[in-house]
This record gives C-alpha cells, structure tokens and sequence, in this order.
C-alpha cells in the first residue's frame, strides 16, 4: 500500500473532472443542445477517442498483431463479449509470436 | 430529498434497479477483472487501484489513463491525464441530461451528487424503465451501488490475478489493451454515419504518433474525429432541409 503526492494528485483530478462533467449533464439539462453541431460533436466523441486509440498500435505493431487485431474484431462481432474478444487477442499474439519467432 | 417521505418505496426501487443491473453487472466484472491486471502491469500500486476505481469510478476513462500512467511519478503526465478523463467523460453530460426528468425542480443540487453513480450501464436501465413509465432517482441508485461493488471487487482480484504474471509481454499480455480497445470500438458501432469519424479520428492519431511524443495523438484525434462526424452529419441534415 503506498503512493506518491503525484499519483494522489492524478487521481483526484480525474474523479473531479469526472463527477464535474456527470453532474453538469443534470444541471445543465434544459439548456444543452438537443440536436445541432453541438450535440452530434458530443455524440461522436466516444468513438472517436477509441479510434485514435486504437489506430497507432496497429499501424505500428508487427503482423502477429495485426492477426491478432482481426481475430479481436471478428469474435467481438460473433459472441459481442468483451472478455472473450480480449482473451482471443492476447492467445492469438502469444501464438502467433511463437510461430514467427520458431 | 423527496424520497424520503416513503422509504420503503425508495428500497423497493432500490432492489428493482440493482436486479436489473445484474446482467450488466456480469459485463461490468469481465471488464473489471482485465483493467485490474492491466493496472498492475501498468505499474500502479494497490492503494491507487482502490482510489482511482472508488473516486474515479469510470471504465473508459481508467483503460485510457493506464495508457498513459508511468511507473515512475515525476515522469507521470499530470495534466494529459486529467484531460484525457475530462475528454472521454464528455459524453456523460448527454446520459446525465437525460436522468432530468427524474429530479424535482428543488433538490437538483443535492441531485448532482448522486450522478457519481451513473455508469453507461445503469443509465441504460433507468433510461429503459422510464420508457415504459417507470424509473426513478432509487432505482438509478440500485443499479451504480451494484456496479460500483462488481467493479471495484473485480479490479482487486484482477490486480492479485496480475501478479502471477511477471512478464506480460512474453505470455502476450500487452496486446489486451489493444485488443480490449478495438473490441470496445466495435461496440460503439451504430451505423455507417461512424465510419467518418473513425476514420478521420484514426488517420489524424496515426499521423500525431509520428511526430508528437506521448499520447496527444489520443486527443487530437478523438478532437478531429468527433468534429468531422458532426460537420457531416450535420451537412447530410442541411441536404435534406
């Protein structure tokens, strides 16, 4: 059990900005915009951020990856479970850096 | 609050938003159990573990900040930390706006606090049930309180499961968070309106990574991404006018 004054920092900052956002929804309901550039900014943010996320690792990673990436996607598709999506990735890449590396 | 008037009520709604959490709940543990042994690969202690999954209590933005956390604290980016939060939380200030109608016009202050407790899944619910006319402030609550018991015992046992392992790369580990983001991604999938921002959003980063160190590529294109989905759709609405 420990931390540093950084890591405190850090994590308070999150949980503030975190609570600030959920509850300025609540506050600000009757004013937010409903429909309009606003809205549909704020609408495709998720997406977005988990693109830019994404996109780097692959383009620079290895073919093992690469494989891995589309066995990741294609048992997301199949089953839409995230655990088994993930553990299909980490096998594959294990299994494919075997086979490259032997 | 008003609820207090008729506190059975309140437990009845109370159970009723936790039982209806519960198969989310079961999603909520799979991702809970990996973003646990991600944390310990990503160097964070156990202490920080529990303030970060109690306080911050948000899974997209706590896969996002292991990203970006560094073992060592002076080299640890502060401030894109609590950007990147504040960013990928963004999308909460449309789910909270929903939850209005739930709120007497009084009690929005003390309301406020209890957003704490809105994760994507239990708003899902609540949304849900009031659809069919039913919903309210406990039954929200029900739902966070059972989310936030099922993410935060799973984080800890995935962080013990993580120390069995001390060489995550060899066993192919550092692929989960990839591997754990694209499946995320592909979740969000709501139709071929998608495939401009993502494509602009991962273009934008691709092209950020090779220039800029750390992780603004992160930002600058999740910024560039959303703002061309929204001038086009935007501009497909103006067609149709």
């Amino acid at each position: 059990m420990h931390t540093t004054p950084e890591a405190v920092i850090v994590i308070l900052g999150m949980a503030l900005v975190t609570i600030a956002v959920k509850a300025s929804g609540l506050l600000l309901a009757d004013r937010l915009p409903r429909d309009g550039f606003a809205a549909a900014w704020l609408r495709h943010i998720p997406g977005a951020v988990l693109a830019a996320l994404v996109a780097p690792a692959l383009v620079t990673g290895s073919p093992a990856e690469v494989v891995a990436a589309l066995a990741t996607g294609g048992i997301f598709i199949l089953t839409r479970n995230l655990f088994a999506a993930m553990a299909t990735g980490v096998i594959t890449v294990y299994l494919v850096r075997l086979l490259i590396a032997g | 609050m008003s609820t207090l008037a008729a506190p059975y009520r309140f437990s009845e709604q109370f159970y009723a938003g936790a039982r209806a959490c519960i198969p989310v709940a079961i999603s909520v543990a799979a991702y809970g159990l990996v973003w646990g042994m991600l944390a310990r690969g990503a160097g964070l202690s156990l202490l920080e573990v529990v303030m970060m999954s109690g306080l911050v209590f948000a899974g997209s933005a706590q896969f996002v900040a292991l990203d970006l956390w560094t073992a060592t604290p002076s080299s640890l980016p502060i401030g894109p930390l609590i950007l990147a939060a504040l960013i990928v939380n963004l999308r909460y200030l449309l789910l909270t706006a929903t939850l209005r109608p739930l709120y007497p016009e009084k009690g929005l202050w003390r309301g406020a606090l209890s957003m704490y407790l809105v994760t994507d899944e239990n708003w899902a619910m609540t949304v849900a049930a009031m659809a069919r006319g039913g919903g309210s402030v406990a039954f929200l609550m029900g739902g966070g309180v059972l989310a936030w018991i099922s993410w935060m015992s799973t984080n800890l046992i995935g962080y013990g499961l993580g120390s069995a392992i001390d060489d995550p790369a060899r066993w192919g580990l550092d692929f989960a968070f990839t591997a754990t983001f694209l499946a995320l991604l592909l979740g969000m999938w709501k139709g071929r309106g998608d495939i401009v921002p993502w494509l602009v959003a991962a273009l934008t980063a691709i092209a950020t990574a090779q220039f800029v160190e750390g992780s603004w590529h992160i930002l600058v294109g999740g910024v560039a991404g959303s703002l061309a989905g929204a001038l086009v759709e935007v501009r497909k609405h103006a067609h149709h006018a």
